[in-house]
């Protein structure tokens, strides 16, 4: 994957003209375009197809206010930047995304909609875009959504480019919602078989503490708290359970938000599964781990992916080829005719010629 | 672009046409499901915004999503203009009947099909009320999160269509972030599930998409909604302050403190009066008050109390009264909670805007909203959801005076003209519907405008879902640009579409 060009200095530069320009051309000529950030996410979907368009240098902070708990940067700004600037103002993207390398952009972390362990409490990269500029498949700079907390004027497009993987258009700017970074944070850990753990952590997430994470790894449960010192303090009492010192506890969350634990090693078939998060453990052999407070569920599996699908889909889930598959089949869930002719519309509406990024969702898609 | 366009019939047609209508529909509805004497018909001619009134051609009244399908498949093979219908309580005009269209009227779905305690989820169906679902959950210590001002009476399904708010949004999120899954039908009469049980689903996130749709993409017939535990502790704290400047500054304050509160909200003089003189709240009489309300465990509300009470005194609050306990709590935050009937007392009529702005810019434009209330001649009071930039101004007249309504309409349109001056929005949570159309032309360019009517014939090629609503035509923006140009009189919109 291209990355940001040599003697890139990461400075602000925008370029939206050049990329609506380079749109507008590639529509000429017919030439499907293959939108890159930092390619720390090429792994993910179908094999990209197009002429590589770089964004990593369209970058920049265009505006930051903390005191309107919201951010909006240009789609190639790193990911890292964007929170070092939140930090600095005791400020968050309480989505928590995973970068997945070291130059990961906003652009991609959007277009892929991925979420760190945070996510069940918070909310997803999606519940945190509050407006975007783009460019369409007409090759129109378009702006939908804003800086606002709440907008209800208009489709909700900006939300519809999250989790997109760049099939509908070409994001410029992006604006997220930022919250308060958590005064303190503590993990406990406790020793409970899978089974167990599932139903303690839905159990403990109807109550009212605040947790930011519950995660299961063979044969431990850990449950973080994020909040403020005195709140944090006496619901871990209430909790009980080993603490995890400092920073054993973060590189725990790290590792599993960056897929850095032992567990993520090794070059075998990694899949996805998102169920509802009491789901049972579900009936295929596998190493397991568990994060989401069971609704996200990561399995190394020699099983065959018709078989995972089919116990994922019973259970009222969905599970994605994350990594180690077949790229040119299917690596999301297949989707029922009715809806998939409904996403054939919609991608038609926003990008009539089909140019962006063609197949890396669905193929034909 | 397939503008939707339908013939006007003469009041002979149109008694053609509904006959031939009703008796299609009367074969897939049971009798006492189907509406279409003028007398049957009027309870539905507006919705909350009653300055708008049209009755239907006819009103459809399923209570199973089968019945839902078929009058869909028969209004699309017969051409007619559907719009659907919740409560009625909206304040946009986007429940606005067609006189040559068939009313949807979901309120019969009224039925709670599940609670699902170990995954926190409600299956209901589109009619069942807001508040009717925390209470359910209530003894489990769960409830749904989004508190419309219309709670008690607005229902699930519309609450979905227009993406509703109220003032938990800035912690809790609006409808969007607390919505599992929804199950719609199309206007081709296709049934289809967006979203899920789990955390996310495939595919494009068409869930979050039909949220604030006005009911122009799909009909919503099933709804799961995620609950969550009710805080072990909540208190509010209410400061009074002698300019609204310095309020803003507060909320500014607090905001950028660290502390999340569960609500933030702002009320300026005419709106303290108006509520001082309705109820026994004993509000402080001052320029601006601020109200803040904290929630979660009882030590972190004990220390955040704390921290918003010093914010509150440094920004110039003149005082800052805390509550004790639940009943105090409460009443302090009725006075809040009555501000629509209390002005509604003061004016035989108000008009309530809904225009979002940055924060940053409330001081600016609640100056302009003053000039403009002095330039058109009627009084104006606010109050908002100042945690997330919301404001409802609500313009007094009455709708008596010859005039004065249309005066109240320009001055609103004024007013949020100068939110989106600022970067901001001319709805928040209330939805476009008929009375904003005007202004979504200041708010996007033809591209946006374009973009929209694509997507919309994704889901509805015919254009038969509520046309005319949320999103204006480029011929209407055109004509509306070219009447601004020529002294900004804008004649009342004729309820026929463009």
């Amino acid at each position: 994957m291209t990355g940001p060009g040599a003697g890139d200095t990461g400075e602000a530069r925008d370029r939206a003209d050049e990329l609506a320009s380079a749109v507008r051309s590639a529509l000429e000529d017919g030439q499907p375009l293959q939108i890159v950030g930092s390619g720390s996410k090429a792994f993910y979907g179908r094999i990209p197809e197009g002429r590589p368009l770089s964004v990593a240098d369209h970058r920049g902070i265009v505006s930051y206010e903390p005191a309107e708990l919201a951010i909006t940067v240009r789609a190639g700004t790193s990911l890292t930047e964007v929170e070092a600037l939140l930090a600095d103002h005791g400020q968050m993207l309480a989505f928590e995304p995973p970068h997945f390398g070291d130059d990961a952009t906003v652009g991609g972390t959007v277009a892929c909609n991925l979420s760190g362990p945070r996510r069940p409490y918070a909310g997803s990269v999606r519940d945190f875009v509050l407006g975007v500029r783009m460019i369409n498949g007409r090759g129109e700079v378009l702006r939908f959504g804003g800086e606002v907390m709440k907008n209800v004027a208009g489709y909700d497009v900006s939300r519809l480019m999250a989790g997109a993987l760049g099939t509908l258009g070409l994001l410029l700017e992006v604006s997220l919602k930022v919250l308060p970074a958590s005064e303190v944070q503590v993990t406990r850990c406790f020793d409970l078989d899978v089974g167990r753990a599932i139903d303690t952590m839905n159990r403990i997430a109807g109550t009212p503490v605040p947790l930011s994470g519950a995660a299961w790894e063979n044969g431990r449960m850990f449950l973080r708290l994020s909040g403020s010192q005195a709140g944090v303090t006496s619901a871990a009492e209430d909790l009980g359970g080993e603490e995890l010192a400092g920073d054993d506890a973060a590189r725990f969350w790290v590792g599993l938000r960056e897929h850095g634990l032992p567990f993520f090693d090794g070059d075998g078939m990694l899949w996805r599964l998102s169920v509802p998060s009491a789901t049972k453990p579900l009936p295929v052999d596998g190493r397991w781990l568990i994060d989401w407070g069971g609704g996200q569920r990561w399995l190394g599996t020699d099983s065959g992916g018709d078989r995972v699908r089919e116990r994922v889909a019973a259970a009222g889930g969905h599970a994605t080829a994350f990594r180690g598959g077949n790229r040119a089949g299917e690596v999301f869930h297949p989707l029922n005719e009715a809806l998939r002719e409904l996403h054939q519309r919609v991608k038609t509406a926003m990008d009539p010629q089909g140019i962006f990024n063609p197949g890396r969702m669905y193929a034909g898609i | 672009m397939r503008p939707a366009k339908f013939p006007r019939l003469s009041p002979s047609a149109l008694a053609a046409r509904r006959k031939e209508v009703a008796s299609r529909l009367g074969k897939v509805l049971p009798p006492a499901a189907l509406l279409t004497e003028p007398d049957e018909l009027r309870p539905f001619e507006c919705d909350g915004l009653s300055a708008y009134r049209q009755p239907p051609m006819a009103v459809a009244m399923p209570d199973r999503t089968d019945q839902v399908q078929a009058v869909l498949t028969i209004c699309r093979e017969m051409a007619v203009p559907v719009v659907a219908r919740g409560a009625g309580t909206g304040l946009s005009g986007g429940a606005l009947p067609l006189a040559d269209g068939v009313l949807l009227n979901l309120s019969r779905m009224n039925q709670v099909l599940g609670i699902d305690l170990a995954n926190r989820l409600a299956r209901v169906q589109p009619g069942v009320r807001n508040l009717q679902i925390s209470e359910i959950v209530a003894p489990h210590g769960l409830y749904y999160a989004p508190d419309p001002s219309s709670q008690i009476a607005c229902s699930i399904g519309g609450n979905v269509a227009e993406n509703a708010g109220g003032v938990h949004c800035l912690k809790y999120g609006l409808t969007v972030h607390n919505v599992a899954e929804v199950e719609i039908v199309t206007m081709e009469g296709q049934r289809l599930t967006l979203g899920g049980e789990a955390l996310d689903s495939p595919g494009y996130d068409l869930l979050a998409f039909i949220h604030g749709s006005e009911g122009l993409l799909a009909v919503i017939t099933e709804i799961a909604v995620r609950l969550l535990p009710v805080p072990r502790c909540a208190q509010v704290a209410v400061a009074a302050f002698g300019d609204v400047a310095a309020a803003g500054g507060a909320v500014a304050g607090i905001v950028a403190s660290g502390v999340l509160p569960a609500g933030l909200e702002m009320m300026d003089r005419g709106c303290i009066d108006a509520v001082n003189s309705f109820l026994d709240v004993d509000y402080p009489e001052c320029a601006a008050l601020v109200l803040c309300e904290l929630d979660g465990t009882q030590q972190e509300v004990a220390s955040q109390i704390i921290a918003v009470t010093r914010i509150l005194e440094h920004a110039g609050a003149t005082g800052v009264r805390v509550s004790r306990n639940e009943a105090e709590r409460l009443k302090l935050w009725s006075g809040r909670k009555a501000a629509f009937p209390a002005v509604g007392r003061m004016s035989p009529d108000y008009y309530c805007m809904d225009g979002t702005i940055p924060r940053r810019h409330l001081a600016r434009v609640l100056k302009e909203i003053q000039a403009l209330s002095g330039r058109f001649g009627l009084p104006v009071v606010n109050v908002f959801h100042a945690g997330d930039g919301n404001m409802h101004p609500l313009i007094l007249y009455d709708a008596n005076r010859e005039g004065e309504l249309e005066t109240a309409e320009r001055l609103g349109g004024a007013i949020l003209e100068a939110c989106v001056a600022v970067g901001g929005t001319i709805t928040g949570e209330h939805g476009v519907g008929i009375e904003k159309i005007d202004q979504m032309c200041v708010q996007f360019g033809e591209g946006e405008l374009r973009q929209f009517h694509d997507l919309k014939a994704a889901f509805d090629p015919d254009g038969l879902l509520n046309p005319g609503k949320a999103v204006p035509t480029l011929a209407r923006c055109a004509e509306f640009g070219a009447m601004h140009v020529h002294g900004g009189k804008l004649p009342f919109p004729e309820l026929e579409r463009f």
